[in-house]
């Protein structure tokens, strides 16, 4: 699995990449856990407004943080 | 209810006397406190709901393919339930230059989001009545519309910054959610977003507390009543260096109306603050020129003036 968080450098960015990391190793999935902070790539994934989460390509959220219990919904 | 507890707090449980300078502050906090979180999580989660059917990744299309001036309406309107953070504000713009939505629609969009937002008028509706809510939503939105159509009309793109007609964007890949998950999602962000701005909540009512308590009743009038007709130009140029959300205002503004300040002035002062702001212009100086930034200022000022000067004069 690749899950890219997007962020532009703001603090709830790299908080959110934190914790997707977390929920990773506590679900246990093999995923690659990607920080995409260049806006040129966010838009390029066609995102406009973060934090964002992409997992595999399909944009799960967009413009907020989600805490660590929508997180786990994402990489189900 | 709200009534009730405060005074239960401050006259039965503290045993303060009414009528002195700190009792009339902290029955202002101990009462607005718990009326504006709870007014709060419900606007934050009915709204939340709400937005979640138009995130800025699909309106931007259909603003891409109205005709202008219907751009700027829908924009406008747009922009009061679409908050975004201020390190959005250059991906945003950009998205929305890329999808072929026009310099001036972009603006109208840029112009009401930190201006008019639902948190901030259902704190105006709780706190003043439906009428001021009112009334601020029309004139921020009227601001916005014709803000964003002359900087549309002055034909300005020379003055962004080149590469922002470069970037090409991808279509992203959504997966549209149950109305079950937006319900659990508007909860989770409720407490999220409460947890985050009520610390700033807090700290605007005890200011408002502070100014009802301490701050003389004549005081207000006689610098910026009626009487000066310069007060509206002075409070916007206060406002502009300052910062606080739309919503961090309300509480302020509450107190200056119990002071006497007019109406016009207090929305001209509170639109000032929360619409034009140091961190923001030098965030868009990432995608516009300066002389852009200065005319987008500038605009926003004029019409604020416009605005204050209005509602002193009709109400």
């Amino acid at each position: 699995m690749k899950i890219e968080v997007l962020g532009m450098g703001c603090c709830s960015c790299a908080k959110l990449y934190d914790a997707v990391q977390e929920v990773v190793t506590e679900l246990g999935v093999r995923a690659e856990v990607i920080k995409v902070d260049d806006m040129k790539a966010v838009l390029q994934k066609g995102v406009m407004s973060t934090p964002a989460i992409v997992v595999d390509g399909v944009v799960k959220v967009a413009g907020r943080s989600p805490n660590k219990e929508e997180i786990k919904k994402y990489l189900r | 209810m709200f009534e009730y507890f405060a005074d239960l707090v401050v006259y039965q449980w503290l045993n303060l006397v009414p009528g002195e300078h700190f009792t009339d502050a902290l029955y202002f906090f101990v009462y607005d406190v718990p009326k504006i979180l709870v007014l709060l999580a419900v606007a934050i989660f009915i709204i939340t709901i709400i937005r979640s059917y138009f995130p800025p990744e699909k309106t931007k299309k259909y603003l891409g393919q109205k005709r202008t001036f219907v751009g700027h309406i829908l924009a406008a309107l747009i922009g009061i339930m679409t908050p975004f953070c201020s390190c959005s504000a250059v991906p945003l713009f950009i998205g929305f230059i890329e999808a072929g939505v026009p310099l001036g629609v972009t603006f109208s969009f840029l112009i009401s989001s930190p201006m008019v937002n639902e948190i901030a008028l259902i704190l105006l509706w709780g706190m003043f009545g439906w009428k001021v809510a009112l009334i601020y939503m029309a004139s921020g939105v009227t601001i916005a519309i014709v803000g964003g159509w002359i900087i549309g009309r002055l034909k300005l793109e020379r003055w962004v910054e080149e590469y922002v007609f470069e970037i090409k964007m991808a279509e992203a890949v959504w997966t549209e959610p149950t109305f079950g998950a937006r319900l659990v999602d508007a909860r989770n962000f409720t407490f999220v977003l409460l947890k985050q701005i009520t610390p700033y909540i807090v700290v605007a009512i005890a200011i408002g507390g502070i100014i009802h308590g301490y701050v003389p009743d004549n005081f207000i009038m006689a610098y910026a009543g009626k009487g000066n007709p310069f007060a509206v130009p002075l409070v916007v140029l206060i406002g502009v260096p300052l910062y606080n959300s739309a919503s961090g205002m309300v509480p302020i503004v509450y107190a200056l109306l119990d002071k006497g300040l007019p109406l016009g002035t207090a929305l001209a002062f509170m639109m000032a603050v929360s619409a034009i702001s140091f961190p923001e212009m030098i965030i868009l100086r990432r995608v516009l020129k300066i002389q852009l930034i200065g005319v987008f200022a500038g605009i926003l000022a004029v019409a604020i003036i416009f605005t204050g000067y209005l509602f002193n004069a009709i109400m």
